[in-house]
Formats: C-alpha cells, structure tokens, sequence
C-alpha cells in the first residue's frame, strides 16, 4: 500500500496544514514508511478481539451538578490574540 | 405521479442543569459575553471533562419518558471539526453506543394515531455563539460552549408537515414535563433538524433527502417541510435529481437555499474519547428515575377526564403544556369547578396573554388569585362580564379580584328595592315591549334585561334582575 | 560535596539537623545553574529569584514549626508541558510561544502544598513529541555526560536538570517512555508510574490514554519521596484512579530475596547496544546474588507494540493539538486570508516538522476508510499486548529489560529518520499500551562512559515492588554516586 500526494493533501486539510510541493514529497516518503512499518498490524487477526479504550477498568466518573466561579472576561481573553468588545475576534466566517 | 414526502427528524435539546455538562460553569441564559467561562470549556491546554451526573440522569429520564431502551454501557465520543464555535475543535458527543435507543412517540393527526419511532438519544456538548458577522469579521462568545444537550434522532416516520409539527410538540411536551428541559424555543433551548425527501406514493424505497438545520420554531418547522416538499417536488418533475445536502431555512424570506459548502464531503473522524470513562447504567438506576418520573401528558389527560369530568377536548387543551396543566390543577386544588377553571383558562385568558405579549409561563397571575375570581362570580358578587373586566385589571396591575371590585364598585345589585324601582321605571317607559310581550314575544324580555343592565352599568345580577323583570310585567299587563 | 549534588534524602537529614537552611540548599542550585546551565540548556524558563524568596519565607516558617514534609524547600523544576499560573507554559513549541495559563497542572499544585520551591520550566520535544529533545522550538539541550549528545526525549530538559544537578528532582511525562529513556541516557531514575496514578490536569496532552507524568531523581529513595507527593486522586481527571495513598519509603529497603524477576528475549533482540546487553546480564546476576529467581518469561505480540503505539498516540495527538488554531491563545499567523488560512496558516507556522508529521499520521489513521485498519486495529493490538503482560507477570514479580536500544545517541544523528528515531522507544512504548507501570534506572557505562540504563516493569498499581527492586540493586551496585563528568571541561 502506497500513501499517494493527493492521501497527504487530502488529510492536510482535514488537520488545517499546509505544506509546499517539497513538504508533500518529503511527506510522502517519511509518512509513508511509518503507515509501511504499520502494515505488520494487519497480519494479525484480530477479528475477535475487542478494542481497549482504556487500559483500567473505571467507570461513571461524575461531577456534582454545582456551580463554581468562572474565569473573569479578562481572564478569558488575557491570551487571545484578537478581541474585541469582550469576544475573541475572527475573521468572517460564512464566505 | 403522486408524491409522498418522508421526514424523519433530529431535535437537540438543552438540558435544564444548573452546570455545564463538562465543567461547573453555570448555564445560564442571555449573559454578558465570555463571562461563564472557565479553562475547561475555554478549551484551553492540559484540561481534562468530568461529565456531569445530572446529564446521566436527565437523558435516562428523557429516554424512559420517550419509552425508549437505556443502555447499560454507553460512552463518549470525539467528533472532530474545526470551527471558530468550538474551542477544543471537537465536540465531544456519542458516536456508536448512544445512552438511549429504540423509542416511540404516538401522535394524533386528524383523528388518525400513528407511532413515530424515535432511532436513538444521545448527550453531547453545545457549541459557542458567533456574533456580528461582518466583512470586518466574527466575534465569538463561549458561554453556550458545554451546555449539555440531547439530540434525540427519528425513523423517517413522517408523512407530512402536520404529522412533523404533532409529533414536534408532542416532544417538547414530554421533555417539559419530565422537568429535563425548559424547552424555551426563543432561547434556542429546542432546535430541529428536518431530513426530508419525496417518493413516488406507495413506493418502498427512500428518495434522496436534504436536511435542514437549526429550526428553531413550530412554524419554521411547518412552513420548512411545505417550502422543501414543493421544491423537491418541482425538480423530480422537472426530471431534475434531488442532490443530498445540507440547506439553510431563511425564516423572514420563506425560503431554502443550499448550504452550497466548499469543504469537503464532511470526515469527523469519530474516534473513543480517551479523557472520559463509560457510562455503566444499572437496573436498579432506571428503575429509580422511572419511579421518579412524574405524570406523562397521556396519562394525566385521562385522568382530568375521569377526575374532573372535563370533556375530551378541555381536557387535551389544559395538558398540552406542562405549565398550564400545573396551573389548572393549583386552581382546581383550591376551588372545585373544573369546568369553570377550564373554560377560563382556555377561552378568557389566552387573548390577554396574547395583548401582552406574555405565555403561560410567565403568566402574571397567580392559580389562587383565578380561583378567588371564579368564586366571586360563581357567588353572584359580580357577573360573568364584570369578572372579564376583573381578569384584565389582574393583567393590568396584579391586584387581587376583591380589591379590584372594591375598588371599581363592581359588586352586583341583587337589592330587590333597588332594582325593582329602576325596573319599574323602564317598563314604564318601554311600553312597546309591554306590548309586545303581552302578544306573546318573549324576546322583549331580553330587550328589558339588556335595559336594566344598561341602566346599572352591567352590575344587576341578572337572575334577580329577570324575576324581578317579570314580576312587574306580569303585574302591568294584570 | 556540593549541597547541589546530594539526594533529597540526604538535603532532608542536614535539614532535619539544622545544618543547612533551605536558602543555602536553593543558593547552591542557583549557583550550579549558572555554572552550568549554558552548557547543558535544560531550562526554557528560569525562576531563580523567586525560588530563592520563596527559600525565605519557609526558612522562616520552619523556624517556627516543628514538622517538615519531606519536599518541603527542596528546589525542582517541571517540564515545560505542565501548566503553571503566571508563568509561561510553551511546551517548547511556537504555538504557545506566549501562553500564559489561568490554572495550575494538579501536579504543580501538589508541590505548591507540599512547599516545593519552583525553579524553572524544562526544555521537551515540542508537545511531547521526540526522544531527543532536538524537536524544541527554542534550543538544543545537551546530555551533561557528552555535551555532543542529546539528552533523550521528550523529557529530555528534566532528565539532565537532575543529572547536571540543577533541580535536585523534576517532573517529567511519559507517553512511549519520555521519561525512562531519557533518563536512561542521563543516568539519573526516572518513574512512570501507572496510568491514573497521577492526575493529567494541566499537563498539555499529546495522547490523552498514554501520557503519565513521573518524577527523575538522582536515586531511588528519592524517586519514592516524590512519587508520594503527586500521587493520589483528583476529581478533575476522569481517569485519575481513587485509591488510598501509599507511602512508597515504607517497603523500599526490604529486599528481593524470593522474588521472579522475569526476563524475555523479546527486549534482548536485534538491534541492542552489546554493552547495554553485557551491562543488563550483570544486573541479572547481581540479582540472582541477592536471593531473586530469574525466571524466562515469553510474549507473543511485542513486536506490534510499536507500530499500535504510533497509530493511538497520532490518532489522539491529532485531535488534542486541533485547538490550536489561533484564535483563544497562542500564536497566530500575521497574514492570512480569511477564516481557513488563518488555521491553515497558523498551525502550518506554528506546530514544528515533527508534530505536523504526527498529526498528519493521526488525521489519516482515523479519516474515513482507514479507521478499522490502524486506529481500530491499533486499539485491539493494544488488547493483546496488554493481555500479553498480563499472563507474563503470572509468573514473575517484575520484568527486567534495558529502557532502550543503545545509550545516548549525536546531536543531528537521527533527525532525518523519524522512524530510526521511533525505534530508540521499543522497549518502553508496550508499557504505555499495556498502562502498567516503569522504572529505569542506572546499571552502569558503555565504552564511551555513556551511562546504560535498566528497565524494571511491573503489573497495573505494582510500582512499590518496582521501586523495592530497584532499590536493592541501587544499593547493591552503588552507582548512585557516578556523576556526569561536567565539571572536566569538554
Ligand atoms: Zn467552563
């Protein structure tokens, strides 16, 4: 199985990269010998064996339904890189 | 060719916790920007959900209440996107083990019952709020980020816009009910999404639909489902085919259009979210909320039926809403007429409600304050029209009934000597109705009762007014 | 002797003692840093002043009180992936080149109650991601035993801040073995301990169901001190196990006499260094002296571990690192055009060559049509590695590996070859899979002098044993004492 530039541009998107022509090839290559190395996983059958989400058997983990203090606007927005009028500023979303 | 239409829907819900469903940042509603936030819903580096154990309890009892299978191991999942509403660029929600599954709503349209099945409910996190959008750009709130929600998803059951609104209140009934959510649609608290497409009647096969999203009223729904049935409609016999897609309903124009999107068919990358453990629901747990669950709609309609005597029809009225029903029974629990409290609940109260532009969840009197009104005209202190005018006093300032018909001197005449020398003058003065009555025309009888409450300005209580009318008839004519 | 240069328990006996306040123990490391600090570069952050005010205030406050909890004044540094209020958390990244957290990590906090003086943050791999610590944004940190090496990774700045004696501990995390190996290459201890034992809150995640933070320490002794101080429940992290604390010093000195220490030729394979493997078989025989039973023990799926290990930990990265987007904090692009290229654009400059790699990996492992071959795969394979160790500590106490391949690789030696570098994890990535528990601990010097570290293994909450075993072999071989030459100008 061959991981082809139009697999690596596809995913770019998918994850919000972008790479130049020279990045996809490199992409291609070294990607591509990782997802290689990950083909010996499909020489085991593993049709009946159930998947591990988490290696400890814990289970219902909840919270009480009680308010506690929230962050200040200030302190919301200290690290924004743009806000405006107590809200994070993006550009336009619907183009 | 005949067309029949196919509707299944989605309906989010959000939840009526105090906290978010991830984190302890209240939820509360129309809040100044980015003030009910905190690192979690922030989604900010290194922080980890806790779920909320009121989630687990209210998508159980809304599960039972829409007679649903709970499951006893379900867990969350990851649904990946990017979007400037979602901070963690995921929304955690369920994927393949929803908490409910299998349900059946009945509904009613013209005189016919049908079930509707529910697929599945599932718990999942609400996105932020995009504010101002202008070429300048976007401003983004995080308040609504983690509010808790159910997203309750149908079989393609629907036939036809009607059977899609019945069944949509229906919903938003049982949920209001069962006290899982206010259901406030203005609040955006209940949202639909309609799945819809057209087939040749008769025909097994499904068409190809198109969704619409975020409907966020009875009549968006309606008028959605009309506008998209006539479209498709137009296409297929245009031998057009009907192109799978997500459309946007323009409420204030009337129409759909494509969300015409130039991403890519949508990848979400669904995967087990490794920061939260499953939910492992015991029998004994389900069985403790379905003792918990108060009276559904169906149930207490058959019960105002049998206990209050109310006809069919009142008795549908008064339990089409959790709020209304909790006022009637508070009215009813403190003054005994049934009928009466009905008749005025469904026929006085609404045309004020609707001059002011109020419900009956903010109704701006009390079921005692109704009660005490409705024992004062069944007395005989005032009639029937005083007490109408009463009613819109109570709207107006909030007074009590007796206060207002201190005030307004609205108590009836029942004084015979009173009355009887007012009566006395007008058939003295009407002798055309004499007359007439003594040809045997009982309708001048109504004439003179119309005179005396003229001339009382509407506070004779009639039944003695008419005994009294006819005493003296009876007298002139020997 | 320097006061840099001891353990914690013996600063904890001058102390004790009165002989020395914690000013003077702090002065110490200060001085040491700046000594060496421009050599080895394990810091990202420096907080030296306030380490030696908060000195002050608890020499002060111990003036008074009688009792002293054993961390209290003992300067340490965290990797820089833990977030701490007020002062930056990078994690060696671009993307968060200014991000100042409103919260503290659990871990900090602990330490904070514990009376901790902070030093610093630790130089990493960016988000985690490397066994070299040649993928941070800022610098180059370099191994104190060969300054042309690298130091391991990710945890690579916290692994040489204890072997240069600038911290006198630190903590650091561990997905696929960031904190054995690079403690291994240093030749300090360093612990993961199982996963759940110590809360992720505030530790920027790079794969949620592997990650673990874990202490280094210049002995064993010292790792079960700071082992008590950040373990124990927190209801902030679903996965934090709610356990009755232990007091790890308690068991440490009793002794492996009777004990199965089991061996596997599985981690004595192709590819091992023949001083690791010569060092290890000397290990084994120092226990067989001591009383233990080697016992050959066999597993069936190792060989898959790596590669399940690289499709869950991308899967998962791919996701955790999506909130980076410029748009709440961190860093964002100065040109773009519109919403798409402002992410593009953004992370695209923001997140360095290796964690693009993992992302991508990740995003491909769970889009449409390859979820059931890699992520789903991965995540079954990780059901038979885990039932693999399972029925391997049936029949012993403890397995007895190398924590890697080879001792201390050159700086620039395998950044071309992710997957050579990949490799450097064999041996400590089927432990993150299985969620058992890790220590790696010094066992001695290949031909160069570069130290050769020993991995102990043992089942799920086992981690009193591991450090039982540990210490008996520390005891024994006495190599607590081999310090990095620094001082001998290179
Ligand atoms: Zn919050």
């Amino acid at each position: 199985m061959s991981l082809t530039r139009e697999d690596v541009t596809y995913v770019a998107n998918l994850a919000r990269l972008e790479f130049s022509p020279d990045e996809v090839t490199a992409l291609v290559d070294k990607m591509g010998a990782v997802l290689d190395y990950a083909q010996t996983l499909s020489e085991l059958d593993t049709s009946a064996v159930k998947a591990t989400e988490h290696v400890l058997a814990v289970q219902n983990v909840f919270r009480e339904d009680v308010p506690k203090p929230c962050l200040t606007n200030e302190q919301a927005l200290a690290n924004a890189p743009e806000s405006e009028a107590g809200c994070f500023k993006v550009p336009r979303v619907m183009e | 060719m005949e067309y029949e239409m196919v509707i299944g829907m989605e309906i989010h819900v959000e939840l009526g916790t105090k906290t978010k469903i991830f984190c302890s940042c209240p939820t509360e509603f129309g809040q100044d920007e980015n003030t009910h936030t905190c690192p979690v819903c922030l989604g900010m580096p290194g922080v980890l959900p806790v779920l909320n154990e009121k989630v687990v309890e209210y998508a159980t009892r809304a599960g039972l209440a829409l007679n649903c299978e709970i499951a006893h191991f379900s867990k969350m999942d990851r649904k990946n996107y990017f979007y400037p509403d979602l901070p963690k660029a995921y929304q955690t929600s369920q994927f393949d083990l929803p908490i409910c599954t299998g349900g059946v709503v009945e509904i009613e349209v013209d005189g016919m019952k049908k079930d509707i099945g529910i697929t599945r409910i599932h718990i999942e996190e609400d996105a932020g709020k995009l504010l101002h959008e202008s070429a300048e750009g976007t401003l983004v709130d995080v308040n609504r980020c983690g509010v808790p929600l159910v997203e309750i998803v149908t079989e393609p059951d629907m036939r036809s816009a009607e059977e899609a609104r019945v069944f949509a209140e229906k919903v938003r009934n049982i949920l209001e009910y069962t006290g899982v959510s206010d259901c406030k649609m203005q609040e955006g608290s209940m949202r639909f999404d309609v799945n819809l497409s057209m087939r040749e009647k008769g025909a097994t096969v499904l068409g190809t639909r198109t969704e619409m999203k975020n409907l966020n009223s009875f009549r968006a729904l309606v008028r959605a489902v009309q506008y998209e049935s006539k479209r498709q409609i137009i296409e297929l016999k245009k031998g057009h085919k009907i192109i799978q897609e997500t459309r946007k309903w323009d409420d204030t124009k009337g129409v759909s259009s494509s969300l015409r999107s130039k991403e890519e068919a949508q990848d979400y990358r669904y995967f087990p979210e490794p920061d939260l453990v499953p939910i492992v629901i015991e029998k004994e747990y389900i069985e403790k909320i379905k003792s918990e669950l108060p009276e559904l709609p169906e149930a207490k309609k058959q019960r105002y039926i049998d206990e209050y005597k109310l006809p069919e029809y009142d008795a549908g009225v008064l339990t089409a809403s959790g709020v209304t029903a909790r006022f009637f029974e508070e009215a009813v629990s403190l003054y005994d007429e049934a009928k009466q409290i009905s008749n005025w609940i469904m026929v006085e109260i609404p045309p004020l409600l609707k001059e002011k532009e109020l419900t009956m969840e903010n109704i701006p009197i009390k079921p005692a304050q109704l009660a005490e009104l409705l024992k004062l005209v069944k007395d005989g202190v005032i009639n029937g029209t005083s007490g109408k005018e009463v009613l819109k006093e109570m709207f107006n300032s909030g007074k009590n009934p007796d206060e207002i018909v201190k005030e307004q001197g609205l108590s009836q005449v029942s004084d015979t000597g009173e009355l009887e020398a007012i009566i006395e003058k007008i058939v003295a003065d009407n002798p055309k109705s004499l007359e007439d009555i003594g040809a045997g025309n009982e309708k001048a009888y109504g004439f003179l009762t119309g005179q005396v409450m003229k001339a009382t300005k509407g506070k004779a209580n009639p039944q003695v007014a008419n005994k009294i009318i006819r005493d003296v008839v009876a007298k002139h004519l020997g | 002797m320097e006061l840099s240069q001891k353990t914690i328990h013996e600063i904890n006996d001058l102390l004790e003692k009165k002989e020395v306040t914690v000013t003077e123990v702090t002065q110490s490391v200060v001085d040491r840093i700046a000594a060496v600090e421009n050599k080895t570069a394990a810091y990202l952050n420096l907080q030296t002043e306030e380490a030696l005010r908060a000195a002050g205030v608890i020499d002060e406050k111990l003036g008074e009180q009688k009792k002293r909890t054993p961390l209290e004044g003992i300067p340490y540094a965290l990797k820089d992936n833990m977030c701490t209020q007020g002062i930056l958390t990078t994690c060696a990244s671009k993307m968060l080149y200014n991000f100042n957290p409103p919260y503290n990590a659990h871990v900090y906090d602990r330490l904070i109650e514990e009376g901790g003086i902070l030093l610093g943050k630790t130089n990493m791999d960016e988000f985690a991601m490397g066994s070299s610590t040649e993928n941070s944004a800022y610098k180059i940190t370099h191994n104190p035993w060969d300054l042309n090496k690298v130091p391991g990774g990710s945890s690579g700045g916290s692994a040489v801040a204890v072997a240069a004696d600038t911290a006198f501990y630190t903590l650091g995390s561990d997905t696929g073995g960031s904190i054995r190996q690079p403690a291994s290459f240093c030749g300090v201890v360093g612990m993961k301990p199982t996963y759940g034992l110590v809360s992720r809150y505030g530790l920027v995640a790079f794969a949620s169901s592997l990650d673990q933070i874990g202490p280094f320490t210049k002995d064993v002794e010292d790792c079960a001190l700071v082992l008590n101080a950040i373990i124990g429940h927190d209801p902030k992290d679903s996965t934090s196990l709610n356990l009755e604390k232990k007091d790890y010093t308690q068991t440490l000195k009793q002794g492996v006499k009777g004990m199965k220490i089991g061996v596997a030729q599985a981690f004595f394979g192709e590819g091992l260094q023949p001083e690791v493997r010569k060092s290890l078989e000397d290990a084994i025989a120092v226990y067989k002296a001591m009383g233990a039973e080697i016992v050959d023990v066999s597993f069936q799926y190792l060989d898959y571990a790596l590669s399940a290990y690289y499709m869950i930990s991308s899967a998962e990265a791919s996701s955790n690192l999506a909130r980076y987007d410029g748009i709440r904090y961190g860093y964002r692009a100065e040109e773009y055009d519109g919403l798409v290229d402002l992410y593009k654009k953004t992370r695209s400059q923001g997140f360095g060559e290796e964690v693009k790699r993992r992302i991508m990996l990740g995003t491909y492992a769970l889009s449409s049509g390859y979820y059931d071959a890699y992520y789903k795969k991965a995540m079954q394979v990780r059901t038979l590695i885990k039932d693999d160790f399972n029925q391997v500590f049936d029949g012993c106490d403890v397995l007895l590996t190398p924590t890697a391949p080879t001792t201390a690789f050159g700086i620039g030696e395998k950044t071309s070859n992710p997957l050579e570098m990949y490799l450097t994890d064999i041996y400590t990535v089927p432990v993150n899979i299985a969620g058992i528990p890790g220590i790696s601990i010094p066992c001695g010097l290949d031909n160069n002098g570069m130290p050769i570290g020993m991995q102990l293994l043992g089942p799920i909450l086992s981690e009193e044993t591991l450090l039982k075993v540990a210490w008996a072999f520390e005891n024994e071989k006495g190599l607590k004492n081999l310090k990095a030459p620094l001082e001998t100008e290179v």
